[in-house]
């Protein structure tokens, strides 16, 4: 059996050799092991049906793992499950609301749920930063998507989580609304809130996160802090734009990676951006030696989407 | 955000926020919960006690539309206890709200305290109800209050419990209804509701015997009138049997997340 070492207290989850084999047979999660750290921001990538869900479902107790281990805040999820659900707080990914209830009422209804005594300030706290407090009287049923999406965000924050699970929080939400969700999730960042987040929009956990897991077919590929997962895997390229098309990359640059498109007029360089700084200078000079003349360049850095979809494409 | 920590023994809270949610369900949907079943059982009392009634002699030295009363009020306590308890746990897993009750520090034991316990307490207040409206049209003697109300609550829970297990059985609103209209309704009319299964011919009457629903009828009767179509102690036993029975159940339910988990 997969136990989750014991020395590892810094880490508000911890999670170790958990799979999940469905009675389908569709194995969600092949023996993933993962370390949350306290008062970080963790973004989970991967496509649909990569088992995201099924993780965050399991440390919240939504589905029983098949074998391994998790920890939260050093308690086992199934044996102390009190004390471990008490702690987290989950916005999921559908719009589950009941339709005849109050705002207020479906608040006060999660906090009461999580064994917490009333406490009308910090409901009235959360409702006024999510904007919901005018609607605090009105049946959610009457609510437009995005704000049934806050009532779901209110609700996981109405018992005061030490953690909160966002499950593809900015799917179908306009663009106001993320914008003040990704300020509250930096405010309750600060406050001390661990959060971990599943994301399609890559350029937001790019701009999120303080690291990065990516998911693909059941297995965590990677695991890494998103800048150094940016550095390892980025790629760089320049593109240089002739002043006359050219038929055939000349003997002389073979040293380079380089291709030709657009008819011969864009001499592409592609490097890894550890390479920075060396190869570009080099290459210019014997561009210049030879005789080739450019009327314009630039460069462009690949993006973690570019990223992503190289390290799925790569595992497959 | 506070970083204090809340484990109990026992969430008392939220059980109380799942039977608060439940009773406020109820009191939205009044008309539905209370106000049809009395308008319904005073129909009955109409047909059965004025209309046909008034034709018929004493049952066991009771006048008949006396005699109906209890029968009805059982009648009113299956199906509404069902259908109350089935629909409450099968909502939020059918609008997909069930996240937030399995991903809460609760227990099964404390999750079903809260959802039957307000099944049962509707119930309760709802044969209540019906008792009064019975007593604006035939005058009504009860010999044992005290088993009368433990009757009523045994039967109200167990029942409730029976509509949990239905509520998590159930893949779609018509397996919802299928037990109540298919199974307990016709049992009931057979279980002696209107009748003592004394009056039935031989064959019938051992047939009957079979029927769970002649015991709890009866003993219900019991507690009205002093008399009964079996023993009051078999009456009590059996209630408490198909009680049990369905703990046993709900038990297996949670124990290995049948319907609820994946």
């Amino acid at each position: 059996m997969d136990r989750v070492d014991p020395t590892a207290v810094q880490s508000v989850i911890s999670i170790a050799g958990l799979t999940k084999t469905y009675a389908s047979g569709l194995q969600a999660l092949k023996r993933v092991d993962l370390e949350i750290r306290r008062g970080e921001i963790f973004a989970l990538l991967g496509p649909n049906g990569a088992g995201k869900t099924t993780l965050i479902s399991i440390v919240c107790g939504i589905v029983t793992p098949t074998s391994g281990q998790v920890l939260v805040d050093g308690h086992d999820i199934l044996r102390e499950y009190r004390a471990t659900r008490s702690r987290i707080g989950l916005v999921p990914q559908e719009l589950h609301t009941d339709m005849f209830e109050t705002v207020w009422g479906t608040v006060r209804f999660s906090r009461g749920l999580f064994g917490l005594a009333p406490n009308a300030a910090h409901l009235e706290k959360v409702l006024r930063d999510l904007s919901l407090w005018e609607k605090r009287n009105d049946k959610i049923m009457t609510l437009s998507g995005g704000m049934k999406r806050r009532v779901l965000i209110a609700k996981a924050l109405a018992h005061e989580p030490q953690i909160l699970f966002l499950d593809e929080p900015t799917a179908g939400v306009d663009v106001e609304l993320r914008r003040d969700m990704w300020a509250l999730v930096r405010r309750l960042r600060a406050s001390g809130v661990t959060i971990i987040l599943t994301t399609h929009y890559i350029d937001e956990a790019e701009e999120m996160a303080d690291r990065i897991g990516v998911v693909s077919r059941g297995e965590l590929i990677v695991v890494e802090e998103k800048t150094a997962l940016m550095k390892k895997l980025g790629k760089k390229q320049l593109t240089l734009h002739l002043l006359e098309p050219m038929t055939a990359i000349p003997a002389a640059l073979a040293d380079w990676n380089l291709t030709l498109n657009n008819g011969g007029c864009d001499l592409e360089y592609t490097f890894l951006s550890s390479d920075e700084g060396k190869a570009i200078p080099a290459l210019l000079r014997r561009i210049g030696e030879l005789g080739i003349g450019y009327r314009d360049l630039n460069t462009r850095q690949s993006s973690l989407e570019d990223i992503f979809v190289s390290l799925v494409s790569e595992r497959a | 955000m506070s970083t204090i920590t809340h484990t109990r023994a026992f969430n008392g809270r939220g059980v109380l926020a799942i039977f608060r949610f439940e009773m406020a369900r109820a009191r939205r949907t009044l008309w539905q919960s209370l106000v049809t079943p009395v308008i319904t059982t005073s129909l009955y009392f109409v047909v059965f006690g004025a209309a046909i009634g008034s034709r018929m002699s004493e049952v066991d030295g009771v006048p008949y539309g006396a005699f109906i009363v209890p029968g009805l009020i059982m009648l009113s306590l299956f199906t509404e206890s069902l259908s109350n308890s089935s629909f409450g746990i099968y909502l939020p897993r059918f609008i997909g709200t069930i996240y937030e009750i399995l991903s809460a520090p609760i227990s099964a034991f404390e999750m079903v305290l809260g959802y039957v316990g307000a099944a049962a307490a509707k119930s309760v207040i709802l044969g209540l109800v019906i008792l009064a409206t019975a007593t604006l049209f035939v005058p009504i003697r009860i010999l044992h209050p005290v088993w009368m109300l433990a009757f009523l609550v045994l039967t109200a829970t167990t029942f409730s419990l029976f509509g949990f297990i239905i509520g998590i059985w159930a893949k779609g609103f018509e397996q919802l209804q299928f037990v109540p209209m298919l199974i307990i309704t016709p049992l009931t009319f057979l279980g002696g509701a209107f009748y003592s299964i004394d009056m039935l011919p031989g064959t019938w009457r051992i047939f009957s015997l079979f029927n769970p629903v002649v015991y709890l009828i009866s003993g219900f009767r019991w507690s009205f009138y002093g008399t009964s179509d079996v023993g009051v102690g078999i009456s009590l036993a059996a209630t408490l049997g198909i009680l049990a029975l369905c703990l046993a159940l709900v038990w297996w339910i949670f124990r290995t997340g049948y319907r609820l988990k994946t």
